[in-house]
């Protein structure tokens, strides 16, 4: 059984002249000139005012007092507000977030004060000058103490919140939400399993470290009227947010006015409204006048969203054929102090835990807790390179134990087209049996290598990864189209550009429709006021959801395109077609009339009279075929999914045996894009997010002190990688099982190719070493110390 | 206090501040938007421009050490139009969402000023103080290798 799609795309022909080339990218003269505005670079003129925000020092206290007074009267200031000013909640799935903190603080970095000033430098000095008194709680860092019977509670009105209809948190606890899945008989199937294997993963916070820190403006201007510049990926969740969460100012959304130029990297960071809301609220306070808040580059790793840490328990039981019966999969999540988005990780995990594979009996828990460390939130993967981390380790270690090839045994278990899925629904159509092939022969997977050097030793591993967009059932898109003089024309989106070439794909879409080349076609970054809406940049949908509203948008015009013609002409709307730009008849060859002549100012008939006028078009998609509701108790009944991209990860690793140095040799990475509509781009994806993989599991580490203060908040103590940190080769392999209801066949491709990577590197240090790590990262440090562990016993 | 200096091949005569680094004031004061703010410590490189020819953090530098010398930012590499090494950057994908592409760009010019055949070594070396958080860094060294002189310059 599968899924009837209600729009199918054409997917048909391989005669494109757009899509599937590797068109030179529309920012990219923008980028590489020096040309792009970012938030930052926009001019507000003497007026802007500045804003620093005074922070939590504890993880957990309860505010005593607030003394501004000595703030106040500092140079420069203007205004300083607390919780009392904005005594709002707010949130994306479930409004647990305050703009300012009310009674109590919950994590270390928490925004308590806000202190408005002329200058930077004033703001920062005033900022000092605030007093706050605390009393200290006792703080929760490990989430499997939070769920402990006695716990304190950290939002004990937990049951009060709202929260969408697809959560399930539980009264008088620390879990904001509970994503159960029940299928088959579980017991029945351990007790029948020939081999069961129980272990634990665990996998610690990271941060997103986009080069651009997060950045505001935001005016309340005297007709109130509120605009935010605002580097972001989502502009119409944001304005959302901004309009429901100040509705008691008076607000509507028709006065919220949100902006967003080009954007220096998110990867889910700048998905939803973190600081940006502080900036909005300020902005009521100082009528008239701009307020930048600037994140420090230490603010961004300690006050934006976190990736969430995670301990899983992983039971899998296999036949002695290598048939994976029974998969039972606890998740538990250090969600942090708020949940407003994690939670929504934490329900998109729960539903895909098996990974990629046909499991008829399934058991998965995923239990978002609260605890006093930063909020967590999306990062590239959304949960899945959390949950596969654990979940691929344990694949290799019960291929071993049962003898088999462990490529083949993943083979045998792939997930293909049909096969029922957690929650019943059923599997698209997918390339991941290609994706194993290619991959394997990538590595070379099977052929045993020496290293030349006695010191170090080499290893292969192998992985898998699949992920769906976790979104809304009715989260959609939309864009507007229309067409100049020359014939050129512009499209308005409100997807953001974040890099990975969405605007270039967007033209491509439309171009290959209308026979346009991408250089004659704009593709302009959202204004809340004149692009159409959007859901939000995230999940690799924008490709997929999108690309669906402008590839409508283009047939809408193409239809207004020969109508034109049908009245002027006569000639049947059937008989026409578009070919370079111009529209041509099957049943006259002779005829041909070039858009540039007609799609502005029309076409003069034979009376002087004219026909046609600007031709403008709209296209809009949502997922209609998805529904979130389902059994709260077994998780089954609803299509919760659109649908899932797969592919695999493998990598050769050169292992130092005394330092525990790896140096990948070589890593490919295989990704079903259904249909690469720009394989540079989908080339661009594997390879930066195969490097940001690699950097969580062989670099990265964030470290708390026992106050759940973050230890390590700056590029020096935080490695992220620089040019050197990079595999010696990457092998990137796009594959093309076209996607029935994606645009041309496509879906996407973004976060997909960081999931992989941390499994894959565990993997070969264990087949190079024969130590299994089965905690994140797997530092150099922690590798040599494992040698010396294993060589002891 | 009094700060003369040249951005681009423009003279500029300032009154700043002791405290002012070098980077708000291209920023702020000139005008020049492409060195961008990314960790204010030296450590991403998004601020980085040519100090006589020679690549520094602008975030670390204070304006009036730079007085009478001249910066070069990435509007004046590409006043004339692209540069050969610019062109390449757009021709292998090298940038993603282009926050550091001002600042790779520099580093990039720089090397091959001083080492027009640079190994893939060289080029790691000379942009291992760049942070890129998008690319993985292959395409960006693809794009300078193909524009060392052996490779066709």
């Amino acid at each position: 059984m599968t899924t009837t799609y209600p729009f199918e795309s054409d997917k048909s022909g391989d005669d494109f002249t757009t899509v599937g080339t590797s068109a030179t990218r529309i920012d990219g003269l923008d980028k590489i000139s020096g040309a792009a505005q970012f938030v930052d670079d926009i001019d507000f003129g003497p007026g802007l005012l500045h804003a620093v925000i005074v922070e939590s020092p504890h993880a957990y206290a309860r505010i005593v007092s607030i003394d501004t007074t000595a703030a106040e009267n500092a140079p420069g200031v203007v205004r300083v507000v607390t919780g009392e000013d904005f005594p709002f909640k707010f949130g994306m799935y479930m409004e647990d977030r305050y703009i300012f903190a009310q009674d109590h603080v919950r994590f270390v970095g928490e925004q308590v004060v806000g202190v408005i000033a002329r200058s930077h430098r004033q703001a920062i000095q005033a900022a000092k000058l605030v007093e706050v008194e605390y009393e200290i709680l006792e703080p929760l860092f490990d989430p499997k103490k939070a769920i402990e019977d006695d716990a304190t509670l950290i939002h004990p009105e937990l049951d009060d919140y709202t929260h969408v209809p697809w959560f399930f948190p539980k009264e008088n606890t620390n879990i904001a939400h509970w994503r159960k899945i029940r299928k088959g008989d579980t017991e029945k199937a351990f007790a029948e399993a020939d081999y069961v294997l129980e272990d634990t993963y665990k996998v610690p916070r990271y941060a997103h470290c986009a080069i651009e820190p997060h950045v505001t403006v935001s005016r309340l201007d005297q007709a109130g009227r509120l605009t935010v510049w605002t580097a972001s990926q989502s502009p119409y969740t944001q304005r959302n947010l901004f309009a429901e969460a100040l509705a008691p100012l008076g607000l509507s959304h028709k006065d919220v006015r949100v902006i967003t130029p080009y954007v220096g990297g998110g990867f889910g960071g700048k998905a939803g409204v973190s600081m940006e809301i502080l900036g909005a609220a300020m902005a009521t306070v100082v009528k008239g006048r701009p307020v930048k808040v600037r994140w420090t580059r230490e603010q961004e790793f300690y006050n934006t969203y976190q990736r969430q840490g995670v301990v899983a328990d992983l039971k899998v039981g296999v036949m002695q054929d290598g048939t994976i019966t029974a998969v039972e999969h606890k998740l538990c999540w250090d969600a942090g102090a708020y949940v407003e988005y994690g939670a929504n990780v934490v329900n998109a995990a729960g539903l895909s835990a098996t990974g990629p594979y046909r499991v008829p009996n399934i058991t998965n828990d995923s239990l978002c807790i609260y605890t006093n460390l930063p909020p967590g939130g999306p990062y590239r993967g959304f949960g899945y390179s959390e949950f596969h981390f654990g979940l691929e380790s344990h694949m290799d270690r019960i291929a071993d134990a049962i003898g088999m090839d462990r490529v083949e045994f993943r083979r045998k278990n792939a997930i293909v087209e049909g096969d029922e899925l957690a929650y019943g629904a059923h599997m698209n159509p997918s390339g991941l049996i290609e994706a194993i092939d290619k991959t394997a022969a990538a590595i070379d997977w099977g052929v045993d290598e020496e290293s030349d050097d006695p010191n170090t030793v080499i290893g292969k591993g192998m992985s898998l990864f699949w992920k769906a967009p976790a979104m809304p059932p009715n989260a959609s898109s939309a864009s507007f189209l229309k067409f100049n003089e020359d014939g050129s024309m512009n499209i308005t989106v409100s997807g953001m550009e974040l890099g990975q070439g969405y605007l270039t794909v967007m033209a491509q879409i439309a171009g290959e429709i209308l026979t346009v080349p991408v250089n004659k076609i704009r593709v302009e970054t959202p204004d809340t006021d004149r692009n159409p809406y959007e859901w939000q940049t995230v999940a690799s949908h924008v490709t997929w959801s999108c690309g669906l509203a402008v590839e409508k948008a283009a047939i809408e015009a193409r239809a207004k395109i020969f109508e034109v013609i049908h009245q002027v002409y006569g000639y049947e709307d059937d008989s026409l077609y578009l070919e370079d730009e111009k529209v041509k008849c099957t049943t006259d060859p002779a005829f041909e009339k070039s858009l540039s002549e007609f799609v502005v100012d029309g076409i003069q008939t034979e009376e002087g009279t004219w026909r046609g006028g600007p031709i403008v078009a709209s296209g809009k998609f949502m997922p209609e075929f998805t529904n979130a509701l389902s059994d709260p108790e077994t998780g089954q009944g609803g299509h919760p999914n659109v649908h899932y991209t797969v592919g695999a990860t493998g990598v050769i690793v050169e292992i130092d045996k005394q330092t525990g140095k790896v140096n990948v040799r070589k890593a490919a990475l295989a990704v079903d894009a259904g249909r690469a509509l720009n394989p540079d781009l989908v080339r661009g994806q594997i390879t930066g997010g195969l490097v940001q993989g690699l950097a969580t599991v062989l670099y990265e580490d964030m470290r708390f002190d026992e106050n759940g203060k973050l230890l390590n908040p700056t590029f020096t103590d935080y490695k992220i990688p620089t040019a050197f940190d990079i595999p010696d080769e990457i092998v990137p392999i796009i594959v093309e099982v076209p996607q029935p209801d994606g645009p041309f066949g496509a879906r996407g491709v973004g976060e997909h190719t960081m999931i992989g990577a941390a499994p894959a590197i565990a993997n070969a240090v264990y087949d190079a070493l024969g130590v299994r790590i089965k905690s994140m990262p797997l530092t150099q440090e922690k590798i040599a110390m494992a040698v010396i562990e294993e060589s002891k016993t | 206090m009094d700060l003369k200096l040249t951005v681009n091949g423009e003279a500029w005569d300032l009154d700043v501040e002791p405290a002012d680094v070098l980077l708000d004031v291209l920023r702020e004061r000139i005008g020049i938007k492409s060195p961008k703010i990314g960790c204010e410590r030296g450590d991403c490189g998004s601020c980085t421009v040519l100090l006589d020819g020679k690549s520094v953090r602008s975030c670390l530098v204070l304006a009036v050490e730079v007085d009478g010398h001249e910066i070069t930012t990435v509007e004046g590499v590409g006043y004339e139009g692209l540069s050969h090494l610019q062109a390449l950057f757009l021709e292998n994908n090298a940038f993603q969402c282009g926050f550091c592409a001002p600042g790779i760009v520099l580093s990039a010019t720089e090397l091959l000023e001083n080492n027009p055949n640079p190994t893939r070594h060289d080029v790691q070396e000379a942009l291992a103080g760049n942070l890129c958080r998008c690319t993985g860094y292959e395409p960006i060294i693809d794009a300078v290798l193909a524009g060392g002189e052996e490779a066709g310059r």
